[in-house]
């Protein structure tokens, strides 16, 4: 192999990994959209408020135990969040819902950071950050531990709304509220239900991103990557999200290799951008979103 | 002719009478200004089919969404089995047994028509699929029983050649149908059909009529009808109700109430009553 297509291979390969971490997080914000119509602007926040809870755990109770107490507060966060925001403003217009998980995102990065504090942490989940070498590829440990967790449990999700009598129902409640409704889902325990497993895509997205970056408050920012993902994928469709994540990682770390040593910088931050604006024209809808026709 | 009781009853249904399963007793829903029901009372009887009728606007699908809990009436009271049900959820009252259809189909599109009818039993599924779905593993039994329902009433309803393709994309009519099976799906205690037949060519309402007479034959749920077109409900109903403006303007057998003058000056204009 020349050394540009082996360097084209190890960036493609890296930015997969990287993708199905991006994947995610963009998971989260599907789920929800998809059981109630709301974009949850809060999702950065619960990934934030995650890392931080489970680092403040940490010395106390230990990895095993502090994951499994992160994993109840988020549950039990998320039943808090349907009745206290999301029941006073059931049938409201999606404009509401959404300003209200705006607010809902600036109390959750205060709360963890009153609690936890301000100053960013480390997060060691107990893998070196040394690369294996694999067929004269470079392969980070921490890419595939990430990408290898983020991988079972959109695996583990997929088999839960497909094979459970429960995904079942979650289904029903995103595909249709009035018929849902009518065989007898109740709506806001469905959505409790949705937050609930998408407060536990946070809490993998938190540890993950976390032992990446430090747990710190850009920490809710990594969601703003999921933005082009969801553009690109479709809001509305988990593989979709799948799919673009994996496209924005292997074209964020290839633009980062290729083109900007060329012009000097700059074009890696902003080209998952730059593709959701040509998806926007070309495919508003995304790769799997719902293409809503309307009559005018 | 005196309106009609209990013990009047159709030509094909056996046994239909006992107490009121569905009690709707005078209820009103005002919206704004609007009176879409002024003191709406009747009463549904075990295994009947209790046709209502009425012109565009005459508050069928209110009394409809009243019962289902869409709306809930000032005054008025729902009461089903004797339990009033008129301020609970419209998931409430999904869960006590009231299923029903709508006139512009409320399917879950983006699912397959036995996932579909699957959806429709989550009631039966131990305490509801929202508790029972971790259990999954241990409600093998169950499940196998819950697909036996399903399977039947996909026979029954001879969808069989469409079992596993996306609601969403069927032809209307039989969307129609796959509605009615997630209905049925539900055993409920009782059942509520909105136009079932609504923009369905001639023999798409034939079928549909037979299929409501063949549910009624082998279940017997008792089911309150809506229906525009007077003529296709005059087979296969017990009784009829009519409606006109929101208010109950006649009841009685389907013989009786297509003689009656007011009826007819609802659906033609005064001047043909006269």
């Amino acid at each position: 192999m020349s050394g540009d297509l082996l360097f084209g291979v190890e960036l493609a390969v890296s930015g997969l990994l990287v993708g199905v971490m991006y994947s995610l997080v963009a998971l989260g914000f599907v789920l929800i959209f998809k059981s109630s119509g709301i974009f949850n602007f809060a999702q950065g926040a619960m990934t934030l408020f995650a890392a931080l809870a489970l680092v403040g755990f940490l010395p106390r109770l230990g990895m095993g135990v502090s994951i499994l107490a992160v994993l109840a507060v988020m549950v039990a966060l998320a039943f808090a969040v349907e009745r206290v925001v999301l029941r006073p403003l059931v049938a409201r217009p999606p404009l509401a819902l959404f300003m209200a998980t705006i607010g809902l995102g600036f109390f959750l990065e205060g709360l963890a950071q009153a609690i936890w504090g301000t100053q960013p942490k480390g997060l060691d989940i107990g893998i070196p950050d040394t690369p294996y070498v694999v067929g004269g590829l470079l392969l980070s440990r921490l890419d595939l531990a990430g990408a290898a967790a983020a991988g079972v449990l959109v695996l583990g999700l997929i088999v839960f709304f497909q094979k459970t009598t429960l995904g079942l129902g979650l289904r029903a409640v995103s595909d249709d509220h009035e018929a849902a409704l009518s065989v007898g889902i109740p709506l806001g325990r469905a959505w409790a239900v949705t937050w609930a497993i998408a407060g536990v895509v946070a809490v993998v997205a938190g540890v993950l991103w976390g032992s990446r970056l430090g747990v710190q408050f850009s920490l809710s920012l990594v969601a703003l990557k999921a933005l082009p993902v969801l553009i690109i994928g479709g809001i509305e469709s988990i593989p979709g999200a799948i799919l673009a994540g994996l496209i924005v990682g292997a074209a964020e770390r290839l633009a980062g290799g290729f083109i900007d040593p060329l012009v000097g910088g700059g074009v890696k931050d902003f080209s998952p951008y730059l593709l959701a604006m040509i998806f926007l024209i070309f495919r508003p809808y995304g790769l799997f979103g719902r293409e809503i026709i309307e009559r005018v | 002719m005196v309106q009609s009781s209990a013990t009047e009853t159709g030509a094909h249904a056996g046994g239909v009478g006992g107490r009121p399963k569905l009690q709707v007793q005078g209820v009103h829903i005002n919206f704004g200004g609007v009176k879409a029901l002024q003191g709406v009372s009747l009463d549904l009887l075990d295994r009947e089919i209790l046709a209502i009728i009425g012109p565009n606007g005459a508050g069928k699908t209110t009394l409809i969404n009243s019962v289902s809990g869409v709306y809930h009436p000032s005054p008025g009271r729902i009461v089903l089995d004797g339990e009033n049900i008129t301020y609970h959820s419209p998931a409430r009252i999904a869960a006590l047994g009231v299923a029903r259809t709508f006139q512009n189909v409320a399917l879950f599109k983006g699912m397959t028509v036995l996932e579909n009818l699957l959806v429709g039993r989550h009631l039966h599924m131990r305490s509801g699929a929202l508790a029972s779905g971790l259990y999954w593993q241990l409600a093998q039994r169950e499940e196998i029983r819950h697909r036996a329902v399903v399977e039947r009433l996909i026979d029954f309803l001879e969808i069989t050649h469409i079992r596993n393709a996306l609601a969403g994309t069927l032809p209307y009519g039989l969307q129609k149908r796959v509605e009615l099976g997630r209905a049925l799906a539900m055993e409920p205690r009782v059942l509520l059909l909105d136009e079932p037949m609504a923009g369905m060519n001639m023999e798409e309402k034939e079928d549909m009529a037979r299929f409501i007479l063949d549910v009624n034959d082998e279940w017997g749920f008792p089911t309150i009808l809506i229906e525009h077109d007077m003529g296709v409900v005059m087979d296969i109903s017990n009784r009829v109700v009519v409606l006109d403006h929101g208010e109950k303007i006649a009841e009685g057998s389907p013989g009786h109430v297509r003689g009656d003058p007011l009826v007819i000056s609802a659906y033609l204009g005064e001047e043909a009553a006269a």
